[in-house]
């Protein structure tokens, strides 16, 4: 204490050269330094005076910050004309400079054209002082009306019991806070919209596919789910978080197959909800461990869709003012770039990376080949550790080629050489090579194609898939989405029609694909409810073509019953030969895996998308 | 020698007591004792045999005898001095004549018996102070332990007096090794002091610095019992220590008592101010606290029933009525003073109909207690900048005004009904006067507004009050006046010049008509409305008068200020009856309790002190608060004290509480040496913290909720 204090006390005294720069400023040249000495004594004596009164202003003014008003008001008490033009409310406005050997304090005063204040407009005139009466009340009533608990919101009523949670132990009702918590105003919701509320959130995480496909068709058309939308946000992000915890990687597959919904439905906004959906839709990305047995349960595709998803409200909302996406890329790139990083985290984090874009690949990921493909390496051909570690290695690296690849074909030329891919790319270098040659046949291939394969459909969708599907009851229409490979695949299936079904007229299906070459072939199909005649497919091929269409027409059960058959799906598969094995291996893996698990369906589908397959189905 | 330094004090006293016998006549006199004011003295170029400054001390002393009016002894000393005839007089009656309108021109060497007063006469040897300084030190160590604190009490007026002496004469490096070798042993309670003196280290900056020419004059006053006092003296003298000896015997007051040494605990409570603690017979005069005999007043008869039936529910006001109402011969509080003593303001009739409002909102009033606390209500300034300097509430609640540092001063309505002025000259010919309406029509429709502002001062508005009627508001401010406006008109009224310095504060009356008011001048004033100058003038504070109350009884005031001391002053005889010290900061709130028997104090160190006034002892010290303390108010049955302050909280103390368990016995009454207990934390009843908006005042309606007001802080 006593140090402290002689600290306090210490008498500070003004440097003599502040005397000497101040009496040059008036004009006194040689001051002698006694007299700089007695004077800087005098001055500190003087300052410290008023600064003393200066003090009993600001605690008459009832303040804790002393102003420079303070200071006028002590030197008027003392007789001395106050400075005037300190108003500042901020700060003092000293500037300071130094040189030969001096440091000065200076105020700058700057000239000040009048016709400029004149003419600048007037700034806001400041508010006037004004009253607000706050009660404390000491008996607290429950004047509360009793509200539906809505999800997401059951921490609503603990708010108003805190204040009560301080009391005193005797309980004698003192609230401590003047002020008291205005309730959150909610949205009331009626008693029609909890209930859809409720179905729509009990379907899409519920067992029934069926009821799923339905609830997300709802969320992603209808139109008026705006109120609802908080609530769903709420729903899906603390759906996610504790599911992540639990490991039930299907809930979280339902949980993003509805943030797509809510994405899909064009009459939602959901910017206001990104703060909630988009840590919902990364955990699914990065998280570590999204299931309970990682090496045999398929969490990569959920990890591609979230990266998908992730990629299109990046495209969707990111503004110069969220930058969403530079952040998105940010987090991405800085756990991929930590050593400790798990490989299901750098599974997530190369793809939620590589569903951005060309540019982000060719900027981030390409420069990173090597090193990753050396991590790689190092599981692949060194001492087995985990399997884990291993599913997780060659996941990665398929990943990488799969993305890589087409934007390497499009950087370099050919020809390709495996060595020099090899010293550029390191150890992914030779296959990298492959993918880059096998991609660029296909490129060139797809050129070719590209708006040729035309597909004219001239009879009304709905009514086809409805009664053919056979899937579920499911009634209305359906437009394209995630349930659209199942329906399409039972197509396939031979089954009998219904009979009683009015005979549509005779449709032509007209199935254009060309081959490599300049030659088109054009199958005709033309069916018709008249002929008995099996449907009659006229392929003329063209001359110079080498490589075959491959069409695959199931008519049904029998050609006798095609007549009886109001409504025909066809799906026209067209392929290279070449690649016609991939074809195969693909269509072998998509009704399994649909039957394995078919609530799997969005992500297969999209995987189905990938380049190597082109499976169209018309519908 | 002792006696003749006590006289000499006596004499210094006398002048302020003087003064307020014959209030006018002797106002310009008594001025020149305040800062600032002094009258000239004139001529200083005597060609008399005598030193320069023994003739200053002369001149010196007969003006002060002039000023007394020993116009004999005058003469003589004059005579016996050989100056001549003139040299004083012709000026000094002319500025007793101008003394009278405002303060005369200061001039620099003027000589001011106080100052001669306070010259340090000896100078010893200025290497041995260090020497003298820590032998006593080294003597009290080693004093028995009952003994030790109360002769520590002497340390701190030695140490600065010893500091002082080394400045006047000079030794400006032994003054500096002195103080920094013993300032850290000095209480801490006194850092602010020795703040201020550690940055005096020249005789000239003496001169200027009137708190310690205060500090110089008056004498540190030293409570010791007989047995302590003898120890100290029996060494001093063993050991020839003559210069701490000659210290004591001419700056110190020592009051000596018989009994027990005091602990402590006991002198921390009672010391920290800026002249030591209060003398014994300071706090003796006899103070009728008791509270006046409320008029009678015939209520409209179903108002009786009703207060028949609530006779519980009326604690306070009802006593008093019920006695004038049953026998109107029968005796009053003997505590209370006689009805006339201060002549008082005829009721009105709007008076009148204001008690029985009062009467009938009393009978609704909630009964306060610990297990039954106020609700508060908080009115939040907002937009004020900073810049709200005070809050007064009326009486009833309706009205608020607000004091602001940017000179303005507002009104606000909190109840529906809205400000109106009175309509103009011109209007009011039109009006017909024998209406029953008349009140109302005279009012100017047009103008009705939530809120007013009046515009006059040209400095922050410190200090604001209502008049009890609502009629009129007082505001005080830098610019060194108060002001007196009218609220049927919104206008200034009256001026009331006379502090020359900033006017900290002012409180009308509870009756009216008076009001006081006190500032940096280090006086208070009592004004009366339709007097331009103050009828008395109460000095004798050390440092600024912070704050300033009225008792509910009118015949007394309490004023706080910088110098950590409260004083009671009669407002009859202007004499100074009780000085409270204790604080350990400038004092910034005061309150007396409603039956007018007990009074809080808070100060910038975050304590409230009560006080029974009765028998002048503090009774106890209520520690919570953790900066400032700008207000405090008593519930309307004095059962529940409410204190805001700086730190943004509103507490709420059991003082019912604080006053039983206090055990008082003769001694303790005889001698003023409280032992306090340590149970702020059992007083405590509730904490009210606003989010950040210091509560700077505080006001119980007359239904006991407590309203509060401040200016939010972003």
């Amino acid at each position: 204490m006593a140090e402290e204090r002689r600290q306090k006390h210490c008498s500070v005294v003004l440097p003599t050269e502040s005397m000497k720069a101040m009496a040059e400023s008036v004009g006194v040249g040689q001051l002698q330094e006694d007299s700089c000495v007695a004077l800087s004594e005098e001055v500190s004596y003087r300052i410290k005076e008023i600064a003393q009164d200066a003090l009993k202003f600001m605690h008459h003014g009832k303040r804790r910050k002393l102003t420079t008003s303070d200071i006028d008001n002590a030197l008027k008490l003392k007789n001395v004309e106050p400075l005037y033009g300190f108003q500042s409310q901020e700060f003092i406005p000293f500037r300071f400079a130094s040189g030969g050997g001096r440091e000065l304090h200076f105020y700058e005063e700057k000239e000040v054209d009048l016709s400029d204040i004149i003419n600048t407009p007037l700034p806001r005139v400041p508010l006037d002082v004004s009253l607000k009466a706050t009660k404390e009340q000491q008996k607290v009533e429950s004047t509360e009306p009793l509200k539906v608990v809505k999800p997401g919101q059951e921490e609503e009523g603990t708010i108003q019991g805190k204040g009560q949670g301080t009391t005193t132990p005797d309980g004698k009702g003192k609230e401590k806070g003047l002020i008291r918590l205005k309730p959150r105003s909610t949205h009331e919701l009626s008693v029609e919209q909890q209930l859809y509320y409720k179905e729509i959130t009990e379907a899409c995480v519920g067992s029934c596919e069926a009821k799923r496909a339905e609830a997300l068709q709802s969320i992603a058309t209808d139109p008026g789910l705006y109120q609802m939308l908080p609530r769903f946000s709420t729903f899906i992000s603390e759906g996610v978080r504790v599911n992540v915890v639990q490991n039930n990687l299907a809930l979280l597959i339902y949980l993003m197959r509805m943030v797509k919904a809510l994405m899909d439905n064009p009459t939602l906004y959901l910017e206001k909800y990104l703060h909630e959906l988009i840590p919902a839709v990364v955990t699914c990305i990065v998280s570590k461990q999204l299931c309970l047995r990682p090496d045999v349960d398929n969490h990569w595709a959920l990890r591609d869709f979230a990266a998908r998803l992730m990629a299109q409200s990046c495209k969707t909302f990111s503004t110069t003012t969220n930058n969403i996406q530079s952040r998105i890329t940010k987090t991405f790139t800085k756990s991929w770039l930590d050593d400790k990083t798990q490989w299901t985290t750098r599974y997530g984090c190369i793809a939620g990376l590589a569903e951005l874009g060309p540019d982000v690949i060719k900027t981030l990921i390409i420069p990173r080949l090597a090193i990753e493909g050396a991590r790689i390496k190092a599981v692949m051909e060194g001492p087995v550790i985990s399997n884990i570690d291993k599913i997780g290695a060659e996941h990665v690296q398929s990943l990488l080629l799969k993305h890589c690849a087409s934007v390497i074909a499009k950087l370099r030329s050919p020809p390709d050489n495996v060595e020099q891919y090899r010293t550029e790319y390191g150890y992914l270098g030779p296959m990298l090579c492959s993918h880059v040659m096998k991609a660029r046949t296909q490129a060139a291939l797809q050129a070719q194609q590209v708006n040729r394969t035309t597909l004219t459909i001239t009879q009304p969708r709905p009514t086809l898939s409805v009664s053919q599907s056979g899937l579920s009851g499911s009634s209305g229409p359906r437009t394209p989405s995630i349930i659209k490979v199942p329906s399409s695949l039972t197509l396939m299936s031979p089954r009998p029609g219904t009979p009683s079904q009015p005979s549509p007229p005779a449709t032509k299906y007209i199935v254009m694909a060309t081959s490599a070459g300049a030659a088109s072939t054009q199958q005709v199909i033309t069916l018709s409810s008249s002929q008995s005649a099996s449907p009659v497919t006229s392929t003329v091929p063209s001359a110079t073509s080498t490589l075959q269409p491959l069409v695959k027409l199931e008519p049904g059960s029998g050609p006798g019953l095609t007549a009886s058959r109001p409504l025909q799906k066809y799906i026209v598969v067209s392929l290279p030969s070449s690649a016609s094995s991939s074809l195969e291996t693909k269509s072998s893996v998509l009704p399994t895996s649909i039957s394995s698990s078919s609530l799997d369906g969005g992500m297969k589908l999209e995987r189905s998308e990938s380049p190597g397959a082109s499976t169209q189905s018309p519908h | 020698d002792t006696s003749l330094a006590k006289q000499k004090t006596d004499i210094k006293t006398e002048p302020s007591t003087d003064g307020f016998g014959n209030n006018n006549a002797n106002d310009g006199r008594v001025l020149s004792a305040s800062p600032g004011s002094g009258s000239s003295t004139g001529s200083n170029k005597q060609t008399a045999a005598v030193t320069p400054e023994d003739q200053q001390t002369l001149l010196a002393v007969l003006q002060f005898l002039k000023k007394n009016k020993l116009i004999e002894s005058v003469e003589i000393l004059r005579r016996e001095a050989g100056l001549p005839e003139n040299s004083l007089d012709p000026k000094a009656t002319e500025s007793a004549g101008a003394g009278s309108g405002g303060a005369a021109a200061v001039a620099e060497d003027q000589p001011d018996v106080r100052v001669v007063l306070s010259a340090y006469s000896q100078q010893g040897d200025p290497t041995l102070y260090e020497v003298y300084y820590s032998d006593l030190k080294k003597f009290i160590e080693t004093v028995l332990d009952c003994h030790r604190a109360e002769l520590s009490q002497v340390f701190y007026p030695l140490f600065v007096h010893m500091y002082l002496e080394l400045v006047y004469n000079n030794h400006e490096s032994e003054a500096k090794a002195f103080f920094e070798k013993f300032s850290g042993d000095q209480e801490c309670y006194y850092e602010e002091d020795l703040r201020v003196l550690s940055g005096l280290t020249k005789k000239e900056h003496m001169r200027g610095n009137e708190t310690l020419l205060d500090f110089r004059t008056s004498k540190f006053v030293l409570r010791i019992s007989r047995d302590s006092y003898q120890l100290l003296k029996r060494h001093l003298q063993e050991r020839q220590n003559n210069q701490i000896w000659n210290i004591i015997q001419e700056h110190l007051y020592i009051d000596i008592f018989d009994g027990m040494p005091r602990s402590k605990s006991q002198i921390d409570a009672m010391s920290g101010s800026l002249a030591g603690e209060a003398k014994r017979e300071a706090n003796k005069t006899k103070v009728y606290y008791g509270l006046l005999k409320e008029p009678e007043i015939e209520l409209p008869l179903d108002d009786e029933d009703e207060e028949a039936e609530n006779e519980e529910g009326k604690p306070k006001k009802k006593k008093p009525k019920k006695d004038s109402m049953g026998s109107k011969s029968k005796k009053q509080d003997p505590n209370a003073p006689s009805q006339n003593r201060i002549p008082l303001p005829e009721l009105k009739d709007s008076d009148k109909l204001d008690k029985i409002m009062y009467m009938k909102e009393a009978t609704k009033r909630i009964r306060l207690g610990s297990d039954n606390l106020p609700s508060v209500c908080f009115y939040t300034f907002l937009n004020a900048y900073q810049g709200l300097t005070a809050v007064d509430f009326t009486d009833d609640s309706s009205l608020i005004a607000g004091g602001f540092a940017d000179s303005t001063v507002r009104v606000w309505s909190v109840t529906p009904k809205k400000l109106r002025k009175v309509k103009s000259a011109a209007d009011l010919n039109l009006i017909d006067k024998e209406s029953d309406d008349v009140l109302e029509r005279i009012m100017d429709e047009k103008t009705a507004s939530e809120s007013k502002i009046m515009y006059g001062h040209s400095g922050p508005v410190y200090g604001i009050s209502f008049s009890p009627d609502r009629n009129y508001l007082l505001s005080s401010s830098e610019d060194g006046t108060v002001r007196l406006w009218s609220l049927l008109t919104f206008t200034c009224l009256v001026a009331y010049k006379g502090h020359n310095y900033p006017v900290w504060d002012t409180q009308f009356s509870p009756y009216g008509y008076y009001f006081v008011s006190g500032g940096h001048d280090r006086v208070a004033r009592l004004w009366a409305t339709d007097h331009y100058q103050p009828l008395r003038i109460f000095s004798g504070h050390l440092a600024d008068i912070t704050c300033t109350r009225f008792h509910p009884n009118s015949n007394y005031v309490a004023t706080g200020s910088s110098d950590r001391t409260i004083r009671v002053w009669d407002v009859l005889s202007g004499n100074c009856v009780r000085i409270f010290t204790g604080h350990k900061g400038p004092i910034h709130s005061l309150a007396f309790s409603p039956n007018g028997k007990f009074l809080a104090s808070g100060a910038t160190d975050g304590r409230v002190l009560l006080w029974d006034i009765g028998h002048g002892l503090m009774m106890g010290e209520l520690k919570g608060h953790t900066d400032t303390i700008y207000s405090l108010r008593f519930s309307r049955d004095g059962e529940i004290l409410a204190s805001g302050s700086m730190d943004n909280t509103v507490r709420l103390w059991d003082v019912m509480k604080a006053f039983d368990d206090l055990e008082t016995d003769d001694f303790t009454a005889a001698t003023g040496h409280i032992h306090l207990q340590d149970n702020s934390q059992e007083l405590l009843l509730g904490t009210y913290t606003t989010k950040s908006t210091p509560v700077i005042h505080l006001h119980f309606t007359r239904r006991n909720l407590l309203l509060a007001a401040g200016a939010f802080n972003p």
